[in-house]
């Protein structure tokens, strides 16, 4: 199976965006995970998230296990999910077949401006995460 | 699938526990949980059913020192291994690198242990990896039963059973006592780390 090579050059670029974006709109935290469940970058803090390992892996189940359900009433997946909380809320969005978005912002932020700027975001991160400069010759 | 931080300067791997229902799977994962120091490993996340019968999946994040100048982080996963959950265990295996299997020695689930291979099979294939090369492991579990009166198959009999064409590294264990459980840890996670480290030039 192919290894996703992550520079520190991407992280960077994805960082910016996502601060830009996201972070300065009141965003909590956005972590980037595949679908292996792994977390391939994350900005902000939210000090309630002391495991974001499990955060992730589960997160990746989750997906996987909605997209089943899509598929039994005839969706080929769901593209978006949101998880409401008292104090905390989740947005994931996915990015493409491998890449996953998580957002957790608090009820001062609203869902529309998550959307919004999530909608932005995907395409410049993805291309910048999945582009070819993997930094080993 | 493989992560490679060359920021942070780490490798991290997924190996994913396979095997029938019952086989001992997330035995091994807690034995290697209490045997480790806090330091080594992360916290265990698990999703029962009713009883010790695993619903999801369970997940062990392990940090096993370093090789050159990488850091190697492993996620130890395992699969459920009731008959209907094959949707839940194709989704546990996205983005796998390396592989346990862990057989059952009862001669009653001798079907089993080659269905759930077979299986096994089928869902990588489904995900575009061939078995004959991911790295793999097998693990022949519960040993101590043979000293019961419980008929049980033998090492040679379960190795013909599942490892005649495979050709993998084998290792008997009893998973309740956690004999073998780090024999096949260390071999599996060898064997992983060297073919992303190879299949990616790291270590030239
Ligand atoms: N005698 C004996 N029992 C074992 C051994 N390893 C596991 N068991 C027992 O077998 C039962 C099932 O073990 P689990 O580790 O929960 O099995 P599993 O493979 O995770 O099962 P599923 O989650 O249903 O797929 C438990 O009661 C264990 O204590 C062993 O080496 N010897
Ligand atoms: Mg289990």
């Amino acid at each position: 199976m192919a290894s996703f090579i992550l520079t520190p050059k991407k992280v960077n670029a994805v960082h910016e965006l996502i601060d830009d974006k996201l972070i300065r709109a009141g965003v909590k935290k956005v972590m980037i995970i595949d679908e292996a469940g792994n977390i391939i970058t994350e900005c902000g803090h939210d000090p309630a998230i002391t495991d974001p390992t499990a955060l992730a892996a589960l997160t990746a189940a989750n997906f996987g296990a909605t997209a089943q359900i899509a598929r039994l009433i005839g969706e080929e997946d769901f593209t978006l999910l949101f998880h409401k909380g008292e104090n905390s809320s989740m947005y994931f969005l996915r990015l493409d077949e491998e890449l996953i978005m998580l957002s957790i912002f608090s009820d001062e932020v609203s869902l529309g401006l998550i959307r919004c700027r999530a909608d932005e975001l995907l395409t410049p991160v993805k291309n910048i995460l999945k582009g070819s400069d993997n930094g080993i010759n | 699938m493989a992560l490679i931080d060359l920021g942070k300067r780490e490798i991290h791997c997924k190996i994913v526990y396979y095997g029938p229902g019952r086989c001992g799977k997330t035995t091994n994962l807690i034995y290697i949980h209490h045997a480790m120091t806090p330091k080594a490993r992360g916290k265990m996340v698990t999703i029962d059913t009713k009883g010790d019968r695993t619903l999801f999946f369970d997940l062990l994040p392990l940090h096993l020192g370093s090789v050159r100048d990488f850091d190697i982080r492993i996620q130890l996963y395992t699969v459920p291994g009731q008959i209907m959950y094959e949707a839940t265990r194709k989704l546990v295996l996205k983005g796998v690198d390396g592989i346990v299997f862990v057989a059952d020695p009862l001669l009653v689930r001798r079907q089993r242990n080659k269905d759930s291979l077979a299986g096994l099979s089928n869902n990588l294939a489904e995900l575009g990896v061939k078995l004959a090369e991911i790295p793999i492991v097998l693990q022949y579990n519960k040993r101590d039963l043979t000293e019961s009166e419980i008929p049980t198959l033998g090492v040679s009999e379960l190795s013909s059973d599942l490892n005649s064409e495979l050709q993998a590294p084998e290792f008997t264990a009893t998973a309740t006592l956690g004999e073998g459980v780090f024999e096949s840890l260390r071999a599996i996670s060898k064997l992983t780390v060297h073919q992303v480290a190879e299949k990616n030039r790291l270590l030239d």
